[in-house]
């Protein structure tokens, strides 16, 4: 099978739909033909579908989603990019009260499929308001699914459900994994929200991991496989709805887990997982739940500063090592 | 102007005005009475504003409102029985009993819903303007809010992407000289928001909301250049609410000249007056456009009275599609 990379399998994604759809079009800052994204998902998009459909937009992150809230409830099937992450905070009222409760609070009158792309996660250097993962803010929202791939086939087929949902989907990215290659069939297909993926069986541990924090834990796992522990890597791929019966169903076989994500440990991502555990498969543990997070700061700059929050290999492979 | 619009228009204003006036009395006794849960926000003395922008509309144009959108929904043709049970918080309201009087919403007629989050309403208009321009359709957008609400950045970041593309949307500002308890004054150095178009390349109107009539002719301007494609444009009503912010609020802030001086230009009166001068209307016609509103509305009380809450678990509803 031909190997595409994670950017290129998202701008199939948008490229399809937006042929297929109508109704599709893109929004967001530098977006278009005379940039193409700043992280180039959308290179060559405004050419193939003109300057209408591809719409550079000023920089009025609020504008974006409200504008892209207005066309959805009203007919359209916008997918709005916000260039960082960290920047969905100028727009937490459209996302949050707006986009995530318009079909709830008019009592089902009204559907909002809004697509919101965006980069998060550390790893390039860029400090405190360029590299944070934020997936967490989003968890807390009713009305809203969050989608966080980590390889190019779960990135387009997750992306291609999103724009054909009846939801406002948040839909994470992770800067590092724009460049990463993999398999990726040329014949359409779709993911369902909801479903993970185990991206490695195994007997002796669960490791959930999210977004680049995948291949980080495949990797360990890999390490781990040399001492002879044998450990199943799951991927919830969408954090909203989350599968939390593969998750539970794997506890009960290894009687283990670890929690591998890049968010900072309080309230995160890597909590509402854990918690679920406790709630649903505790007669199963053989050992306390552990967390492999970023600590409670937010990101720093210089290189050695940013390695050391961000989780390791070896701080995995040494938090399964303390429950094994 | 008067005797520029047909009778049965004028007829058809002076009667949405009255429903709106009688709507808003009716929900304010109820609430004394109790069967108003949570808190109002009243229309009553703004009538003009939300008559004669959507008389200006067409059935199939959009309008965005705020929490205090008691009017937009029943200026744009909104069932009154059906705002009314919202309002209670019974079941056979628009949302189901979800929204509230702050979030009412009635998609059929093009009311894109009530948002309480002061100035969040401008960039969904923005993007409904946008809807109708690619999907080919000659709509046109009314977008409410007050002048509260022109200083939040979605006013700055909408009104500049409304111009900037060039969409088919028609800021209208409800001034009525007071944020909650703060007045203008206090936090603005200029008198009239509609300055502040030209800061955006859009012009700018400022128009007495309290007459109907040239709230009519100016947004039938706006939005039949809206219509044509030649962009957005800021009307800026002047106006004044008859009570207080919210129920809560017995408007201290507000100094009795002030509120008398207002009064007397009462909306209502107003369109009386001039009606008055040229006798479109006769009294007889008058009274029975009066005696229909009210009827109108003692059907909605009525109506929602006696419609059921919703069952708890439908809390649990219409969170996703």
């Amino acid at each position: 099978m031909r190997k595409i990379s994670y950017r290129d399998a998202l701008r199939e994604a948008l490229r399809e739909e937006m042929r297929r759809d109508q109704s599709v079009f893109l929004l967001g800052e530098d977006i278009g033909r005379y940039w193409g994204g700043a992280f180039k998902v959308t290179d060559g998009l405004a050419e193939e579908f003109g300057d209408e459909r591809v719409r550079d937009t000023p920089i009025s992150e609020s504008a974006i989603i409200g504008t892209a809230v207005g066309a959805a409830i009203t007919g359209m099937r916008p997918v709005a990019e916000i260039m960082f992450g960290d920047l969905t905070a100028l727009a937490m009222d459209q996302i949050a009260n707006q986009a995530a409760k318009i079909r709830y609070m008019f009592g089902g009158q009204a559907k909002c499929p809004v697509v919101i792309r965006t980069p998060f996660g550390a790893g390039v250097n860029i400090a405190s308001h360029h590299s944070q993962s934020l997936e967490a803010w989003f968890m807390h929202v009713p009305g809203l699914y969050v989608a966080a791939p980590s390889t190019p086939y779960d990135a387009k087929g997750l992306l291609k459900t999103a724009i054909r949902g009846e939801n406002p989907v948040f839909f994470c990215e992770h800067k590092l994994l724009y460049p990463v290659q993999d398999s990726v069939p040329e014949d359409e297909y779709l993911i369902p929200f909801g479903v993970a993926d185990v991206k490695r069986e195994g007997s002796d541990v669960t490791v959930v991991a999210t977004s680049f924090m995948v291949h980080k834990a495949l990797k360990a796992a890999e390490l781990l496989d040399k001492d002879g522990i044998d450990a199943e890597v799951i991927d919830p791929r969408t954090l909203t709805p989350l599968d939390r019966k593969t998750l539970v169903g794997s506890v009960k076989k290894t009687g283990r887990i670890v929690i591998v994500t890049e968010d900072c440990k309080s309230g995160g991502v890597s909590a509402e997982i854990a918690a679920t555990i406790s709630e649903e498969a505790l007669d199963f543990l053989d050992a306390p739940i552990r967390r492999v997070t970023a600590p409670d700061t937010p990101i720093p700059f210089s290189p050695p500063l940013e390695q050391f929050i961000i989780p390791s290999e070896q701080s995995i492979v040494q938090a399964v090592k303390e429950v094994v | 102007m008067l005797q520029e619009v047909p009778k049965e228009l004028l007829a058809e204003m002076l009667h949405k005005m009255f429903e709106i006036r009688f709507f808003e009395e009716k929900v304010f006794d109820l609430y004394g009475q109790n069967l108003v849960p949570g808190t109002i926000h009243l229309y009553a003395g703004e009538e003009a504003v939300a008559v004669g922008v959507c008389t200006a509309l067409r059935k199939d144009d959009f309008i965005t409102s705020t929490h205090r959108g008691h009017g937009h929904c029943i200026a744009k043709g909104a069932d009154l029985k059906r705002v009314m049970a919202e309002i209670l918080g019974k079941k056979t309201g628009y949302c189901k009993g979800k929204g509230g009087s702050m979030h009412i919403a009635d998609f059929h007629v093009g009311m894109l819903g009530a948002t309480a989050v002061v100035g969040a309403g401008l960039p969904i208009a923005v993007g409904a303007g946008l809807s109708a321009v690619l999907r080919g359709t000659d709509q046109v957008v009314a977008c409410f809010f007050g002048e509260g609400a022109s200083n939040q950045g979605t006013f700055h970041e909408s009104l500049n992407l409304a111009s900037a593309w060039s969409l088919p949307v028609v800021f209208v500002c409800e001034n009525n000289l007071y944020a909650m308890g703060t007045r203008q004054s206090r936090i603005m150095r200029i008198v009239d928001i509609a300055d502040r178009a030209g800061g955006y390349g859009m012009p700018g109107a400022v128009v007495d909301g309290n007459d109907v009539l040239a709230v009519y002719a100016t947004a039938r301007k706006a939005v039949a250049r809206a219509r044509k494609r030649e962009g957005p444009i800021l009307i800026e009503c002047k106006t004044y609410r008859h009570k207080g912010h919210s129920r809560v609020d017995p408007a201290k802030y507000r100094v009795k000249e002030e509120v008398q001086e207002w009064l007397e230009k009462d909306p209502i009166k107003r369109l009386m007056d001039m009606n008055a001068s040229y006798n479109v209307l006769s009294n007889d016609e008058i009274e029975k456009i009066e005696t229909a509103a009210m009827a109108e509305v003692e059907k909605a009380v009525k109506f929602a009275i006696e419609s059921p809450y919703p069952a708890p678990e439908e809390a649990l509803e219409d969170v996703y599609g």
